[in-house]
């Protein structure tokens, strides 16, 4: 089991994954967005080979209106 | 009217704005099509997960194949906040290097914190981007964040959605002076004449944001705010003429004024 907080939200997993296969379970597949893990930004071309582990911290951001 | 370069890129519009406080994404979209600007600030958050299946994006309505994209670091309040937030900006535009950086004090003001800005705008510089930044009024820190490398200094006219114009046009005037890159004034204009007032002074252009979207007519507004930059523009080029307190110089010829019509009874 590996419990991760997301965008400050606590979601348990009960399998392995890794940023690439998150992002599909998000439902943000195909979105534009960027993420960090554990204040480190996941370049877009590492996803697939970037494991997330118990206890990481994930932002996922995107551009939103402001001034 | 010469056109604008900032890190190396030119520009026609003069007038750069911010996409937040709009009713919705087509008011957002109508208004920046009436002032003109091609650059144009956005803020990074976080995703809504779970819930945001079909939300349409900024990026849809503000196509970055047709504006230039400033993505913000509002609501950072320290330096490493906003060098991982335009980290994360430039991952999300695909390498867009063009930034706005502002590091802000306290959430009353929203006046910049200095010390945390330079900081800030150092490292950004080391990692390769173009840093434009909101800052204070203050000349020497201004001229120091030119000497950093950033590609644009934007001192606050007036606090950031005050409407309250300019506080200090004389030190404006001296940053201008002083200033070998772009000088923006950013954030504080209230209405058209304040635009006029800041290009009047020299600024290379303004940048806005609540002023137009918060006016009872956005799209309005925003048409206003282009003839407003421009206007100012044009003035600063032209140069205006001296202010004379006394000295009645009139408009019109003094020779050929026709005679008094009574005869003079002497």
């Amino acid at each position: 089991m590996i419990t991760l907080h997301i965008n400050g939200a606590i979601q348990v997993f009960y399998h392995r994954l890794n940023v690439a296969e998150l992002i599909q379970y998000l439902a943000l597949g195909g979105k534009k967005l960027a993420i960090e893990r554990n204040g480190e930004l996941v370049p877009r071309s590492q996803y697939a080979e970037c494991q997330v582990v118990d206890g990481d911290r994930l932002e996922i951001v995107m551009a939103v209106g402001g001034g | 009217m010469n056109s604008l370069s900032i890190a190396g890129k030119i520009y026609s519009s003069r007038l750069l704005v911010g996409t937040g406080k709009y009713k919705d994404f087509a008011e957002t979209k109508a208004a920046i099509e009436a002032s003109g600007a091609e650059i144009v600030t956005v803020a990074i958050r976080r995703t809504n997960i779970g819930q945001s299946a079909n939300e349409p994006n900024i990026l849809e309505a503000i196509p970055p194949s047709r504006f230039t994209i400033l993505p913000n670091t509002a609501g950072c309040y320290s330096a490493d906040d906003a060098v991982r937030t335009l980290r994360l900006a430039r991952e999300l535009l695909d390498g867009h290097d063009l930034v706005k950086l502002e590091v802000l004090g306290d959430p009353q003001t929203l006046y910049p914190n200095m010390p945390e800005t330079l900081k800030a705008a150092e490292q950004l510089v080391k990692e390769g981007f173009k840093v434009m930044v909101y800052c204070s009024d203050d000349p020497i820190l201004a001229k120091q964040l030119e000497e950093i490398g950033c590609v644009a200094v934007m001192p606050l006219a007036s606090l950031i959605g005050s409407g309250m114009g300019i506080l200090n046009p004389w030190n404006l005037q001296i940053i201008i002076a002083n200033a070998k890159v772009p000088v923006f004034v950013d954030a504080g204009v209230g209405t058209a004449s304040d635009a006029a007032i800041a290009m009047e002074l020299g600024c290379d252009g303004v940048l806005m944001n609540t002023a137009i979207a918060a006016a009872k007519d956005p799209v309005l507004m925003a048409s206003a705010m282009r003839k407003a930059v421009e206007a100012g523009r044009e003035a600063f080029l032209a140069g205006r003429m001296p202010k004379k307190l006394y000295s009645a110089s009139p408009s019109s010829p003094t020779e050929g004024v026709i005679a008094a019509s009574k005869k003079s009874t002497a």
